[in-house]
């Protein structure tokens, strides 16, 4: 029995060396100074803040991170909002072309993005919407909202029927019933989508880079590829190991912030236990 | 308070399921009347027709004399208990109880008296901020008959209220449901699948059977009196015994032997002929030899073999297997599947039967066992109709 524990133990601890240690060393390469950022020692010899300075300097970074947050709330707040609807929709009512609708859905989450890449650059440059914010955000939505969909029916799902019966025995509207009874149930469900779909718009880096040509809505990812350092001649290792740890630290403070919420009881004590 | 009149009401599923049909009842203002059948005969259906939560499809519900059909829920004033109590997770009791006046726009002060009078009467005054979550099953359930009675609607539906909880807990809720009905002489409509709950609680027992009203009745009527097959295989526990039987030459022959038709018998079975079944409910044997001369010659006496003897201390409950064929009809084998009896084997049929507890009958014995032939009851087996219940009994409703 323990043995099997130790055993399995070892293998996670494995597992999380292996995904945490390349966090470490970028994170390691951010506060190291030029000078020393090629001796390829673990802890840095020199300690430095230099890199984030320099990064929070130039406008390259400051204005994609703009864009990265820009970009990711209006297409998580779109995606989840319209999600919402669907998964309530689809969780509650039975309606012709819910099959479809759903097999549709899941069609476009599994679709290979890469092959949309060049029909949509022709397609935006075409309209105008190429390098734009709602060149991105569109894209995003369509990616986000089959996510947001499953996530969110598997939710209200969960959520007893006999709860919404019960407000409107009560003399709640049909409306009343969701807001006051079903919505504060689906909060954790919502929260969780919102999360998944803001990572997902946030770590995207295929359609960042391929309907972008500008800052003007170029997203942290991409910018990342760009990045020149301070001056021409230097190398900019550095820098982008200092922007790679600041566009990973909101995604970390919004797991760990959530967590709780998302894993509480859901519907505890609404029914028989 | 209201009264409540179903009449012809009539549902059917999209998918052309048909769950109650023609469905016609009067439930007078303030009676407590209770919806009993087995799984699938349309009880909830008919329930949620009542509440608003289904549409019905033909036939018209009126409550205190207004056509209602196309009204919501909330219009109708009506208050519901559900199987599963359907308790709001993330509101404590208080907030429960106070959601449906709330709802209604009454002052906060207003709200908290109520809530405060139904809590002290369902003693739940000690967990009123408490979340559901961390309450036990009765307390949950107690929860729920609070947010029903605290805005004093026109009538409370209850759909299986108290199949969730255990049984002894269920007997003691049982008292509460009713003393609280009565003292609120509220309209009450009562969906349960238990036969306690039903013979005791009610003013009324509607009995169903596949979207259909059986019979409807006091529930002693519907215990002396059944009107078909259905009805009297449902009612009581343990339930009535059947043989087959057939009548000639004056005389009932069935498998415990030829019993002699009274007068009450042979003026209703002019007109009948052929095979019938003979119903005899356990506590109209009794074991011959405690048997009083005065009444001896009431009935009729036979023999048998006992299979299995269970003292209840009160009285004695006897287990006999019967020769022969098996009564046989549609109603008696949906009553076997209802019960979860329908595939047992044996052959032949076993007949239970109710002597008092100075019986010496033992397992193995053969018991001399005397019948009360003024009780029987017969039924023809291709309508299940009881033919020993007088005209104008039995022309009520047919099956
Ligand atoms: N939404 C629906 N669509 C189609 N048929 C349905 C639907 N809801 C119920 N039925 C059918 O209607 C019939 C009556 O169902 P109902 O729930 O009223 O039974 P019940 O008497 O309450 O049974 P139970 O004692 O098991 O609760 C059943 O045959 C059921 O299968
Ligand atoms: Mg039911």
């Amino acid at each position: 029995m323990t043995g099997a524990k130790w055993r399995w133990g070892f293998l996670d601890l494995v597992v999380i060396v292996f995904a945490l240690i390349p966090v470490l060393w970028i994170a390691s390469l951010s506060f190291k100074t030029p000078a020393t950022i090629t001796d390829g020692d673990f802890i840095p010899r020199e300690w430095t803040l230099e890199n984030y300075r320099n990064i929070f300097n130039t406008d390259q970074f400051v204005r994609a991170l703009v864009n990265s947050i820009g970009i990711g709330l209006i297409s998580t707040l779109v995606a989840v909002v319209l999600g919402t609807m669907a998964a309530y929709a689809i969780a509650r009512l039975d309606f012709p072309g819910k099959k479809l609708l759903i097999g549709i859905s899941l069609l476009i989450a599994m679709f290979p993005q890469v092959s949309l890449v060049s029909p949509l650059f022709e397609i935006e440059r075409s309209i105008g919407l190429f390098d734009t914010w709602p060149g991105l955000i569109l894209p995003y939505i369509t990616f986000g909202l089959p996510l947001a969909i499953y996530t969110l029916s598997a939710f209200f799902r969960q959520i007893p029927w006999d709860l919404e019966k019960a407000a409107k025995m009560d003399g709640a509207t049909q409306g009343e019933a969701f807001r006051r009874v079903i919505a504060p149930l689906a909060a954790p469900g919502v929260f969780t989508t919102a999360i998944l779909v803001f990572i997902f718009c946030w770590n995207d880096f295929l359609f960042a880079i391929s309907l972008t040509s500008t800052e003007r809505s170029r997203t942290v990812p991409a910018a990342l590829s760009f990045f020149q350092g301070a001056s021409q001649f230097e190398d900019p290792t550095g820098a982008i190991s200092a922007a790679a740890v600041i566009i990973t630290i909101p995604i970390i403070l919004f797991v760990l912030f959530f967590q709780r919420r998302i894993v509480s009881g859901l519907t505890s004590g609404a029914v028989k236990g | 308070m209201a009264d409540i009149v179903l009449d012809k009401v009539t549902k059917a599923f999209p998918d052309g399921t048909l769950a109650v049909q023609e469905f016609n009842l009067e439930i007078a203002d303030g009676e407590f009347v209770i919806l009993v059948g087995p799984s699938g005969c349309g009880k909830s259906t008919t329930l949620n027709m009542i509440a608003g939560l289904e549409d019905i499809s033909s036939g018209e519900l009126r409550i205190d004399g207004q056509r209602v059909n196309d009204k919501a829920p909330r219009d109708r004033d009506i208050a519901m208990v559900f199987q599963s109590y359907a308790l709001y997770p993330n509101m404590t009791v208080r907030e429960n109880m106070a959601f449906p006046l709330k709802l209604a726009k009454l002052s906060r002060e207003e709200i908290d008296r109520k809530v405060d009078e139904a809590a002290k009467v369902l003693e739940l005054t000690a967990l009123l901020d408490r979340k559901p979550a961390n309450l036990s099953g009765g307390q949950r359930q107690r929860v729920a008959m609070g947010r029903a009675i605290v805005r004093s609607p026109k009538a409370f539906l209850m759909d299986e209220p108290l199949s969730n909880l255990d049984a002894k807990l269920r007997v003691q809720m049982r008292t509460v449901v009713s003393r609280l009905q009565k003292r609120l002489g509220t309209t009450t409509v009562y969906v349960t699948h238990d036969q306690t709950e039903a013979m005791t609680l009610g003013d009324r027992v509607v009995i169903m059977r596949a979207g259909a009203i059986q019979q409807v009745g006091e529930p002693q009527e519907l215990y002396d009196h059944p009107n078909n097959l259905f009805v009297a295989g449902f009612i009581g526990s343990p339930s009535m015994n059947f043989l087959p039987a057939t009548v000639s030459d004056g005389s009932l022959h069935t498998s415990l032997g030829d019993f002699p038709l009274g007068e009450r018998l042979r003026s209703r079975l002019a007109d009948v002929s052929g095979d019938l079944i003979v119903g005899i409910r356990p506590e109209h044997f009794e074991d011959a030899s405690l048997i009083e001369d005065s009444i001896r010659q009431r009935g009729a006496e036979f023999e048998a073999t006992a299979d299995l003897v269970e003292s209840m201390g009160s009285d004695k409950y006897v287990y006999f297997t019967v020769e022969g064929e098996k009564a046989s009809a549609a109603e008696l084998e949906e009553l076997a599947a209802d019960a979860g009896s329908g595939d047992l084997p044996s052959s032949g049929s076993n007949l239970v039967c109710r002597f008092s507890a100075e019986s010496r009958v033992k397992e193995g014995d053969t018991a001399r066992i005397w019948v009360n032939l003024d009780k029987i009851h017969l039924f023809d087996p291709s309508n299940g109709r009881n033919v020993t219940l007088h005209e104008g009994r039995s022309s009520g409703v047919s099956a």
